[in-house]
């Protein structure tokens, strides 16, 4: 029920971004979602793309650093209160979301968040719990 | 104004007769009390016994830090621990300190010389000196506290840090002399300026001034803005402390000690002396030292001899102020600092690589130190909190080892320039 995430190294300094998303784009690689996470001298960009091997391996060897870690992809419902309503299971089973962004397309009627729990196990079981719907690896990848 | 007129202003000739009967005792001394120097002489077949001139020291091996290091603690002290009275290290990290002792002749002779230093400067009993180098295993503070007593002087031994206090107690004490690092008295002079305190109202009218390198312009800034006679004076804690030289009241070099220290002006590539007047390392033996003599000590700082006499009438040679170094120690707000400990530092943090650069500025005239340090697949999270305690750890491991606060900036893998041999890892951006 993991999704698989990138996430590269990012000096501050123009132009990194843009060669990222070369590099991604001349392996044919599909960027599904992303985000940034920025401080006054370096960032984090994190991706989920269609391929995560071969992103990976060209990230690599343009010299970026990379590293994976498993996300959620959660449905959530794309009305008023929807992403509330995720956040408070998350509470009330005393987790931590250590970080959390959107993901473009939609799944059906419903929208999808990407996140990272301080405890993922936890996180899966009391969502499961909830009702809540996860998405797989594949299914992000064909969305 | 002189603390010791009879040595000060000593005919060359008997200077150098003086300096010649106390090299031969020095040399006979540490051949016969310590093992380092005695195997080195024996190794090079010297006799302790056999100088006839001053120019025989050429012949005997150079002591280096290293040298220091290997003996720590105790290893080249001349006399047994029971004569020392009183024990110093140079600042740098725990795991290469050099420890230097003092007899309590010793500690006479070195509150005499600091006594002549600021007597030389212009400082008499009526003063009243604020001592704002650090106390403690520094020579600084205490090697200018025992001199201004000796001195008769009103000493107030406030120590480094907490700067309104310091700018408060120099107002409310009515402190006329300052001791510190050039930089932190132009660090007080802005503050004062916060405060809204004008300089002009205070008593203060000299300062001796040490422990970093610092420039004309800097002396006259401080004339200016702190209304004071700044004064330069140069000592090294593997030699003795405060106290080896100093600036008189023409403010135009400092007068060597010479009755107690011999100084030699070498080539740092050749190790031979350079032609008088030429830039070169100061290699310094001890003439009186007793609990912790040194022979030939490269103290890796660059200045040229000043051979022409002085107006104030002192016969002492004088040295430029410090004009570099010959390795590639760092003087960070009065801490050396050597770029290898920062890799040592480095190694010691699991997952961190030895690539770093080091990037000194100067900023509202405190010292800054920046370390560039590599990223890598084992010291990066796509977890910002994690990102962020990693570099905090990096941060206090080397202001801990370092003994002074550093910014780590983490830069791309493979970004930063690989050297081979003798590296060139720092960019030092601050005009002295």
């Amino acid at each position: 029920m993991r999704v698989e995430q990138l996430a590269v190294f990012l000096e501050n300094k123009s132009g990194r971004l843009a060669e990222i998303t070369q590099v991604i784009a001349e392996k044919n690689v599909n960027i599904r979602a992303m985000s940034v996470a920025d401080t006054a001298d370096y960032g984090i960009l994190r991706l989920i793309v269609d391929q995560t091997e071969t992103a990976r391996a060209a990230l690599k060897e343009n010299g970026f650093t990379v590293s994976t870690a498993d996300v959620l992809a959660v449905e959530t419902p794309d009305r008023v209160g929807g992403l509330a309503r995720i956040l408070k299971i998350i509470e009330e089973a005393g987790l931590n979301v250590e970080y959390m962004y959107a993901f473009v397309n939609k799944s059906g009627n419903n929208a999808v968040m990407i996140f990272r729990f301080d405890q993922m196990d936890a996180a899966i079981a009391a969502l499961r719990e909830a009702g809540c719907r996860l998405l797989s690896g594949d299914e992000i990848r064909q969305m | 104004m002189y603390w010791q007129r009879d040595f000060e202003c000593m005919p060359r000739a008997e200077i150098e007769a003086l300096q010649l009967a106390r090299l031969q005792k020095t040399l006979q001394r540490v051949a016969a009390h310590v093992p380092f120097y005695r195997n080195a002489f024996a190794a090079l077949k010297l006799d302790a016994g056999a100088v006839k001139t001053l120019d025989d020291i050429q012949r005997f091996p150079f002591t280096l830090k290293q040298d220091l290091r290997d003996n720590y603690p105790y290893g080249l002290f001349a006399v047994p621990l029971r004569e020392v009275v009183r024990v110093h290290s140079s600042s740098g990290t725990t795991g290469i300190a050099t420890v230097v002792g003092y007899t309590r002749n010793d500690i006479v002779t070195w509150s005499d010389l600091v006594a002549r230093i600021l007597c030389g400067a212009g400082v008499t009993p009526d003063d009243v000196v604020q001592i704002a180098f650090g106390y403690g295993l520094f020579t600084g503070g205490f090697g200018l506290h025992y001199g201004c007593e000796r001195l008769g002087a009103s000493v107030i031994p406030i120590s480094a840090g907490n700067t309104r206090r310091q700018i408060q107690i120099m107002q409310d004490f009515k402190t006329t002399a300052l001791v510190c690092t050039p930089s932190y008295a132009l660090k007080l002079a802005d503050v004062m300026m916060d405060m809204g305190i004008n300089p002009n109202g205070l008593s203060l009218r000299v300062g001796l001034f040490g422990a970093e390198p610092w420039s004309e312009a800097m002396r006259q800034e401080l004339n200016a803005r702190l209304g004071i006679r700044a004064t330069d004076n140069y000592g090294l804690s593997e030699v003795m402390g405060p106290g080896v030289a100093g600036e008189c009241e023409e403010c135009n070099g400092q007068h060597i000690n010479e009755d107690h220290f011999l100084v030699e002006i070498l080539d740092p590539e050749t190790l031979q002396p350079v032609a008088p007047g030429e830039i070169g390392e100061i290699v310094i033996t001890t003439l009186t030292k007793e609990a912790f003599p040194v022979i030939r000590y490269r103290s890796r700082d660059l200045a040229r001899l000043l051979p022409e006499p002085c107006a104030c009438g002192r016969t002492f040679k004088r040295i430029t102020r410090l004009l570099g170094r010959s390795d590639d120690m760092l003087i960070i707000k009065g801490v050396n600092v050597f770029p290898t400990q920062i890799e040592s530092s480095l190694f010691a943090i699991e997952g961190t690589e030895p690539h770093y650069r080091l990037i000194v500025d100067r900023e509202n005239n405190e010292d800054k130190l920046t370390v560039m340090v590599e990223v890598n697949e084992s010291i990066f999270s796509d977890s910002m909190k994690t990102q962020k305690t990693l570099i905090d750890a990096i941060r206090q491991g080397l202001a801990s080892d370092l003994g002074v606060g550093v910014t780590v900036k983490l830069v791309e893998e493979k970004t930063l320039e690989r050297f081979e041999g003798k590296a060139s890892r720092v960019i030092d951006n601050r005009k002295f």
